[in-house]
C-alpha cells in the first residue's frame, strides 16, 4: 500500500517499522472477515483494515480525534487478522505504534483516566489485587448476582506433597492468578512432578497490563526487572519457565521485539523469549498418558486463547494434549475467535466484551459439552462469568485423573 | 484523481438537505462523515483509485436502506453500495460528490431450506459463511472467489463472481435463485423465485453482474449443491509454464471437466508457499492444481487418467491430496495467492482477462515480452480450465510514476486479451478499473444498449454512476490515443 508517512517520524525507528509493516499491507480485506469486532459492528473502523488505515492517516499527518483513539481502544489485540494475514502484515506491532502515537495526540476523558490509571495501580500487583479481591469474597454472600459471578469463591488447595527433580523449571505466579485460582499453578505441579519436572516459583507481572494501557514506561521497567532476575536464575540449572497463563507466555515471546533497541536488553530478551515455554509446549504427551485414568465420559470443548493461537501460533496444542491423553473433545464453531476477555477490555470495553463472550460461548456450546478447557486466567474468568457449564484450564482438569 | 459524478444535478444545497434528513432517519452510529471516518472508505480491494466519499451509511434495516435511496433520489444524489469492500475492479469506488451505502450490517443467514437446497441470505454474509452453515446438511454454494473467506454475497451478485471452481459449477449468475432489490425510487421488488424457470425477461441474470448501476441488493435466494462424495486434487509441477498451458489445453480436450483447474506460475509459488505452507515446488516453473469430484469410482478413475496424462505432457513432479485436509491446504495457497504477492511487493495490480485456451501458450509469451519492456515483474495465477487470467503486475506506488506504468501495461494485457478473441474480464467486474477497455471490447451499438438498460432502471443515473459501462464519448476522447491497425475506433462519432 502506499504510504505518505511525516518526513520527522519517518526518520525514527518506529516510523521505518510502521512504514514497512503498512506498506506490507494490500488491502484485501481478508483480515475483516475474522475480526471478532468487524463481525459485529460491521464497520471498516472496527476492523484490522480500517484501523491500519486510521493509523495511516494519522502518521501521514491528518487530523486525528476521539474517534481514531475509540477505534483503536476498540480492538482486542487478540491478532487473529494476523493468522488470516496472507500477506504477512504484523497488524500487532503496527497497533503498537498506532496506540502510543494516539496517546499523544488525543486526550481521554477524566473517566477514562481514573479507570485505566485504577487499573493499572492495582492489577500489576500481585498483593493488593488480592486483598481487593479477599474483600470482595468476604462480602460475597450478599452481594448481587451479577457481581457475585464476578468473584469466584475462596478455594482450598489440599497440601502437595512432591518429589525433587533434576529437572527444574520456574513458573510465572503471575499478577492477578495466585488469588483469582491458586488451583492453576497447584495443579500444574502436580502434573508435571508425575512428568519428572520440578518447578520454582517466580513472582511478579510480566509486563502485559502496563503495555496494552499504553503505559509503555513503566512496561519497560517491570520487563526488565523481570529480564535481570531471570537471567541470575537461569544460571543455577534451571531449564527455562513454564506459563500456564498463555496472555504471560506471549507477552515473555514479544520481549525480544519490545527491546529491539536497546543494546543492554535485547540479547537477553532474546535468552528469555527463547527459554519460554507455554504448559503446552513441555508436556510429554506419551508419559503423561500413562499417569491417567482418564474420565472418557466427559465432553469437553477447547477455547485456545487468541494468545495461544494468534500470538504464539499453537492453535492445537491444548486438542492435542486432551485427545492423545484419551479424552472426549466437542465439536466447536469458530476457533479463531476471541472470548472478549483481552487483558483489561473486559473492563474497559464492558458491552463489546460481553457480547463477544455470548458469541464464542455460544460456538463452544454447539456440541452439548460438559465442561470448557482453556489456558488463561482472563479467557478462564471471564466466560465463566458468563458460561453454564464450567470452564476451566485443561491442566486442573488433568491433575483430576492423575493416577494416585 | 478525484472520482466526482458529472451527471448528477445535485448541488451543495441538496447534499445538505440530504444530510439533515439523514441523520432524523439513522442513529448516529450509522453515519460517517468526518474526514477520519470516511478516508478509511477511500478504497475496496483495489488500491490503486481513491476517492473519499462525501458519506457513508452504515443502515441495519430494509426500511433505512429504502429511506435513504428515496432521499437520495429525490436530492438528486449518486450512490454507491459496497459490501465487504474486497472487489479487485473499484466497483465500489466512492464518489467525492455521493453517498456510499455500506451493507456490512446486513450479515444474518435468513433461512436454510435443505429440501429445496437453497438459503435465503442477506448481502452482508460472507461466501464462506455460507457453506459453514449448511454444512451441517452435507451441502454448500459453489461459486468461490479466492477472497470467499471475506467477500459479501451481494458483491459476488454484483460482480458475478467466479471463483476456482466455477469451471464445472458455473459463476455466481448459475447458482442464485432469487433477489429481492432496492430500485432507485426505493420500490422493494423481487425477481427471479424457487423454482428454476421464471417467465418473462431474465431480470435475475441481467441483475447479476450489473455492478450496483440497477437497484440495491438487500436479499438472495442461493442454490446449494450436496458435497460430492470424494474430491481430490493433484499438484504438478513443470519445469516450462508453456508446457503446463498446453497440459491444461489436453486435459480439457479429453472431455474431463476438472472441478478446478489452476495454474501458478514461479513467483506465485513462492508467494503462496511462504504463506501457506502447502508443499508447493518452489523450484518449479509452473504448477497445475487439477481437482476431481464425483463419486468414489468416478474419482479414481480419472485421478489416475489425469495423472497419465500430466506425466506425457511434462509433468516432473505430481501429487495427489489424500485427505480433505491435504486438499484444502493445496487450495489455500492458491486461494491466497494474491495477497500473499504482498509478501515480495508492497503493491500489485491484478488483471482479469479471458482468452480462449489454445492462446494460452501465445498470450503468456506475449505478457513475458511486456513485462520486459516495462520493466515490472509479473506474477501469474489463472484459472486455466477456463481461460480466466489473473496477471499480478508488481509495482510499488510510492515510486514516483510506478502506478501510470503498470496501468499502461495492464491495459496492453487487456486489449491482447480482446485481440486473442476473449474478453477484459473473466470474473472481476469492470469497475472503473477496465472502463476504458470496455470501448475496445464494444462497438458504440452495443454501449447504446447498456445505456438503455441503465436508463430504463434509473434514468437520473443515480446508482454506481461512472462504472461499468463508458460514456460513448469518453470511447471517442480514449480512440484518438488508440490507434489499432491504422483505424480509430468508433469512427462514426465526432471528436471533442
Amino acid at each position: 500500500m502506499q504510504t505518505k508517512i511525516k518526513h520527522d517520524f519517518l526518520q525514527s525507528e518506529k516510523g521505518q517499522l510502521a512504514d514497512k509493516i503498512l506498506r506490507s499491507c494490500v488491502h484485501c480485506g481478508f483480515c475483516t472477515a475474522t475480526c471478532p469486532t468487524y463481525q459485529i459492528l460491521g464497520d471498516e473502523l472496527d476492523g484490522p483494515r480500517g484501523r491500519i488505515y486510521l493509523i495511516k492517516q494519522m502518521l501521514e499527518g491528518h487530523t486525528v480525534t476521539k474517534e481514531t483513539l475509540n477505534h483503536l481502544d476498540r480492538c482486542l489485540t487478540c491478532r487473529a487478522c494476523e493468522t488470516t494475514c496472507p500477506s504477512g502484515v504484523e497488524y500487532g506491532h503496527l497497533l503498537e505504534i498506532g496506540r502510543s502515537e494516539v496517546e499523544k495526540r488525543v486526550k481521554r476523558s477524566l473517566l477514562q483516566k481514573v479507570l485505566r490509571k485504577t487499573l493499572l495501580l492495582i492489577l500489576p500487583f500481585p498483593k493488593r489485587f488480592a486483598v481487593l479481591l479477599q474483600t470482595g469474597q468476604l462480602f460475597r454472600p450478599v452481594l448481587p448476582g451479577i457481581l457475585k459471578k464476578q468473584i469466584p469463591a475462596k478455594t482450598r488447595l489440599t497440601k502437595l506433597s512432591l518429589k525433587n527433580h533434576k529437572t527444574k523449571m520456574l513458573i510465572l505466579d503471575g499478577c492477578a492468578q495466585p488469588a483469582l485460582a491458586p488451583e492453576i499453578n497447584h495443579a500444574t505441579r502436580k502434573v508435571l512432578d508425575a512428568l519428572d519436572i520440578e518447578l520454582v516459583s517466580f513472582s511478579g507481572c510480566c509486563g502485559a497490563i502496563n503495555q496494552h494501557l499504553s503505559d509503555e514506561e513503566k512496561a519497560l521497567v517491570i520487563i526488565k526487572n523481570n529480564i535481570d532476575r531471570l537471567i541470575a536464575e537461569f544460571d543455577n540449572d534451571i531449564e527455562g519457565i513454564v506459563m500456564t497463563a498463555s496472555g504471560c507466555g506471549a507477552m515473555f515471546k514479544e520481549y525480544p521485539h519490545l527491546l529491539r533497541n536497546d543494546e543492554h536488553y535485547k540479547n537477553k530478551a532474546e535468552i528469555i523469549a527463547n527459554k519460554t515455554f507455554d504448559l503446552t509446549e513441555i508436556i510429554n504427551t506419551e508419559k503423561l498418558k500413562n499417569k491417567l485414568n482418564v474420565n472418557k465420559n466427559l465432553n469437553i470443548a477447547v477455547h485456545t486463547p487468541c494468545t495461544l493461537q494468534h500470538a504464539q501460533k499453537l492453535p492445537l496444542n491444548i486438542e492435542n494434549i486432551l485427545s492423545s491423553c484419551g479424552y472426549q473433545l466437542s465439536t466447536i464453531k469458530d476457533k479463531h475467535l476471541c472470548c472478549g476477555s483481552a487483558g483489561t477490555y473486559s473492563i474497559t470495553q464492558p458491552e463489546l466484551s460481553a457480547q463477544l463472550r455470548e458469541q464464542r460461548l455460544s460456538g463452544l456450546m454447539v456440541g452439548q459439552p460438559d465442561m470448557i478447557a482453556t489456558a488463561n486466567i482472563g479467557c478462564l474468568h471471564h466466560m465463566n462469568a458468563g458460561s453454564t457449564v464450567p470452564v476451566r484450564h485443561w491442566v486442573e482438569i488433568v491433575a483430576e485423573n492423575l493416577k494416585p | 484523481m478525484r472520482y466526482h459524478c458529472r451527471m448528477t444535478r445535485a448541488t451543495k444545497d441538496n447534499r445538505k438537505s440530504l444530510r439533515k434528513q439523514l441523520h432524523q432517519v439513522l442513529p448516529k452510529t450509522c453515519i460517517l462523515e468526518t474526514p477520519e471516518q470516511t478516508i478509511p472508505y477511500e478504497s475496496d480491494g483495489l488500491t490503486a483509485y481513491q476517492q473519499k466519499p462525501w458519506m457513508v451509511v452504515l443502515p441495519e434495516s430494509i426500511e433505512q436502506v429504502q429511506t435513504i435511496i428515496r432521499l437520495c433520489h429525490k436530492e438528486g444524489v449518486p450512490v454507491v453500495a459496497r459490501g465487504a469492500g474486497t472487489g479487485l475492479s473499484g466497483g465500489a469506488l466512492p464518489l467525492a460528490n455521493g453517498l456510499l451505502l455500506s451493507l456490512a450490517k446486513f450479515n444474518r443467514i435468513l433461512d436454510i431450506n435443505p429440501a429445496n437446497r437453497s438459503a435465503t441470505v442477506e448481502p452482508g454474509v460472507r461466501n464462506l459463511a455460507i457453506s459453514e452453515a449448511v454444512e451441517k446438511f452435507n451441502l454448500y454454494y459453489a461459486p468461490d472467489p479466492s477472497s470467499q473467506i471475506a467477500c459479501t454475497i451481494g458483491g459476488n451478485v454484483a460482480e458475478n463472481a467466479g471463483g476456482v471452481h466455477c469451471l464445472k459449477y458455473g459463476l455466481t449468475v448459475h447458482n442464485i435463485l432469487q433477489l429481492k432489490i432496492i430500485t432507485i425510487d426505493g420500490e422493494l421488488i423481487t425477481i427471479g423465485s424457487q423454482a428454476l424457470d421464471t417467465p418473462g425477461y431474465d431480470l435475475l441474470a441481467l441483475m447479476t453482474g450489473s455492478e450496483g448501476m440497477l437497484g440495491i441488493i438487500v436479499e438472495v435466494i442461493v442454490k446449494l449443491l450436496p458435497r460430492p462424495e470424494q474430491a481430490q486434487v493433484i499438484l504438478a509441477a513443470f519445469d516450462d509454464v508453456v508446457k503446463a498451458g498446453e497440459a491444461v489445453g489436453a486435459i480439457i480436450a479429453e472431455g474431463i471437466i476438472p472441478a478446478g483447474l489452476e495454474m501458478m506460475d514461479n513467483p506465485a509459488i513462492c508467494a503462496a508457499e511462504d504463506y501457506a505452507h502447502a508443499g508447493y515446488p518452489v523450484d518449479a516453473e509452473a504448477i497445475l492444481l487439477c481437482e476431481l469430484d464425483g463419486t468414489n469410482e468416478e474419482v479414481t478413475e480419472q485421478i489416475q487418467f489425469v495423472e497419465n496424462l500430466l506425466t506425457q505432457k511434462g509433468a516432473t513432479s505430481l501429487r495427489t491430496s489424500q485427505n480433505t485436509a491435504e486438499r484444502l491446504k493445496l487450495w489455500l495457497g492458491r486461494k491466497s495467492a494474491f495477497p500473499a504477492v504482498g509478501r515480495i511487493s508492497p503493491d500489485y495490480y491484478c488483471m482479469d482477462g479471458t482468452i480462449p485456451r489454445h492462446q494460452l501458450p501465445f498470450i503468456l509469451q506475449k505478457i513475458s515480452d511486456l513485462s520486459k519492456e516495462y520493466n515490472l515483474l509479473v506474477a501469474n495465477v489463472f484459472h486455466a480450465g477456463d481461460g480466466n487470467l489473473h496477471p499480478l503486475i508488481l509495482y510499488d506506488a510510492n515510486i514516483e510514476g510506478e502506478l501510470e506504468r503498470t496501468e499502461e501495461f495492464g491495459g496492453k494485457i487487456l486489449e491482447l486479451c480482446v485481440k486473442a478473441g476473449g474478453t477484459i474480464t473473466g470474473e472481476h467486474g469492470v469497475g472503473k478499473e477496465k472502463i476504458d477497455q470496455m470501448c475496445v471490447q464494444f462497438k458504440s451499438l452495443e454501449l447504446q444498449i447498456f445505456h438503455d438498460i441503465k436508463h430504463s432502471f434509473d434514468p437520473q443515473e443515480l446508482l454506481n454512476p461512472g462504472k461499468a459501462v463508458p460514456t460513448l464519448h469518453r470511447c471517442a476522447e480514449l480512440g484518438g490515443m488508440h490507434v489499432h491497425d491504422g483505424l480509430l475506433p468508433h469512427p462514426e462519432l465526432e471528436r471533442f
